[in-house]
């Protein structure tokens, strides 16, 4: 990319550049494409068959992306609402947080819906954890069983 | 066919998932013959990444048979070997053109500041990983390298991602002859830093960790030095005293958002995402750097903010260099090393297990069980 702009009204314009001074080699490549900005040849673009939030820090969709999982259900909600926002914003990225968490508890009960009792002990790993760390499981379950058997106990009191 | 499945925070596991389709005329379905688990997919595990839908499959790092191909697929065909580098890059855009594939912009509608990414959260474009039996893999003219011959595909997998990450680690740390760089993590990416390192002429390489497994491996396989953090009172003491109280030449971030060792960092960053990551691991790296030195950051953080030292950055003068490594761009290199035994990305390899095992893999990597470095998952129809 030639620089065409005329600078000549100001002084000293360009005086100091130092073709050599190039921190970003050899990660970047300086071809100078920067100076045409986002006006490239795009590639072909991918049909947007199912709904795509985009950052709004840029005007499109990029020519290809991910469709297998739309926004849905309240978590998808919130992502709509997150999406408003730039990715500068903790608008933008604490909604996404949240719905993230939502969405596991909608995962839970699409699975039971399916009639899928998803086994949460397995998808955690426990059976690596119990072959290999057995101490560290008997661990956590004599701690909560103590915590288990405290609270019973404060109820009991309590109803007294 | 069979793919990994992500339930929620620490839950995966393996489910019956539709074949990928080809959607764009670049895309290319690759039926994968060898996959890893990395320590980015960790912070997609833990809950830490954005935008991390339940339903995804992760997987950044495979290797595979190309099953399918678009209209517009010249460069690779059906039936080929193919490494698959984990950034997707379109070959045309303004960054692509400028060697930084890991920086594309026709990849991911969803964030601005990363480019698209196999398996890693729509905040890095929704793309399914290769933790399955198939994968589509778009920009195939781009991305996909023939996977030559002679290479065991155990070291073709890890230079997807592990061996290119660990180069660029020492690359941008702009070694020179001589220098002393101290490399933060024992993780696969920290150890083939140190490697690297050595590659650009350090005098002195050392690591730093807390597990001690890890620390005893990376001393002999990369000939270094490593040290453990629990040992110290303060690592930057520790450096600083080793190196006649001058600092290093040279820091390696080789940790990211999941670093242990300061409990405010763990708090803030891990347990309540009031920051994006805990950064104990860059703010040891930026005082433990001389003046003037360079801190190189290849630890992913989330996009949030992170609680650093900028002002110890000003005051030094230290230029920090970072980014999610450029695989195609280094890969030619990288290819010509392993086959010259010059690096040995597969030594670092000390689990493989059957894809059906990944709620088990995720839990033995997570919780460093079993003296962990790195896993490697075979699906079932693998057959080389
Ligand atoms: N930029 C990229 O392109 C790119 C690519 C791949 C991986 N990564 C990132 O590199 C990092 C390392 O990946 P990995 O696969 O080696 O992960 P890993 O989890 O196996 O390794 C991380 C290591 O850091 C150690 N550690 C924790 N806190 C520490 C501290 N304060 N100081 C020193 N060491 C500490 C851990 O004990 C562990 O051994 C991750 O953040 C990962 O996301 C970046
Ligand atoms: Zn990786
Ligand atoms: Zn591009």
């Amino acid at each position: 990319m030639e620089e065409t702009k005329d600078y000549s009204h100001i002084k000293g314009w360009g005086i100091d550049i130092d073709p050599e001074n190039e921190p970003t080699y050899p990660i970047k490549k300086y071809t100078g494409d920067d100076h045409a900005q986002s006006r490239w040849e795009r590639p072909s673009l991918q049909p947007i068959d199912v709904e795509v939030l985009h950052s709004n820090e840029r005007p499109n969709v990029s020519a290809v992306f991910g469709n297998t999982l739309p926004p849905k259900g309240l978590s998808g909600a919130i992502r709509r609402f997150a999406f408003r926002y730039s990715e500068n914003r903790y608008r933008h990225w604490l909604p996404l947080i949240l719905a993230d968490r939502i969405d596991m508890v909608e995962g839970l009960i699409e699975d039971l819906r399916r009639g899928h009792v998803p086994n949460i002990l397995a998808e955690k790993g426990y059976k690596a954890e119990w072959k290999y760390n057995q101490r560290g499981v008997i661990k956590k379950a004599v701690a909560a069983a103590a915590v288990a058997a405290y609270l019973v106990l404060l109820l009991k009191r309590g109803r007294k | 066919m069979l793919a990994m499945n992500y339930r929620g925070p620490f839950r995966v596991r393996i489910d019956e998932k539709p074949y990928p389709e080809i959607l764009h005329p670049e895309d290319a379905i690759i039926r994968v013959t060898r996959s890893c688990i990395c320590g980015s997919d960790l912070h997609l595990y833990h809950g830490l990444v954005p935008d991390t839908r339940v339903g995804s499959t992760f997987g950044h790092e495979f290797i595979g048979i190309v099953e399918e191909v678009g209209p517009e697929v010249t460069e690779i065909q059906v039936g080929d070997q193919v490494l698959v580098p984990f950034n997707i890059a379109c070959g045309k855009c303004a960054f692509c053109k400028q060697e930084l594939y890991g920086n594309c912009h026709e990849s991911n509608p969803e964030a601005t500041a990363v480019g698209g990414i196999f398996g890693y959260s729509h905040t890095a474009g929704g793309f399914d990983g290769g933790q399955a039996e198939y994968v589509r893999v778009p920009y195939a003219n781009v991305g996909p390298t023939r996977i030559p011959p002679e290479m065991d595909p155990d070291d073709a997998v890890l230079l997807a991602d592990v061996v290119p990450t660990a180069y660029q680690a020492a690359e941008m740390g702009g070694i020179k002859k001589g220098d002393t760089v101290v490399i933060f993590g024992a993780g696969p990416i920290g150890i083939m830093a140190a490697k690297c390192a050595w590659l650009f002429g350090a005098g002195r390489v050392i690591v730093i960790d807390h597990l001690e497994y890890r620390l005893e491996f990376v001393k002999s396989y990369a000939q270094c030095e490593a040290y453990n953090f629990r040992s110290m009172e303060d690592p930057v003491l520790f450096i600083k005293k080793t190196t006649d109280w001058f600092g290093a030449d040279v820091c390696i971030d080789a940790v990211g958002g999941d670093a242990a060792g300061n409990a405010l960092q763990t708090i803030t960053g891990r347990k309540t995402l009031l920051q994006a990551g805990s950064a104990t691991a860059l703010h040891w790296a930026i005082n433990a750097v001389k003046k003037g030195g360079i801190v190189s950051i290849v630890g992913v953080y989330g996009p949030t903010d992170n609680l650093v030292p900028i002002g110890n950055v000003v005051n030094k003068g230290i230029t920090i260099r970072a980014n999610q490594a450029s695989v195609k761009r280094v890969l030619p290199k990288l290819i010509d090393h392993v086959l010259a035994g010059r690096l040995d990305p597969k030594g670092i390899i000390t689990h493989r297990l059957p894809l059906e095992e990944i709620s088990d893999a995720y839990r033995m990597f997570s919780a460093k069980l079993d003296d962990c470095i790195k896993t490697v998952l075979i699906p079932p129809k693998a057959t080389m």
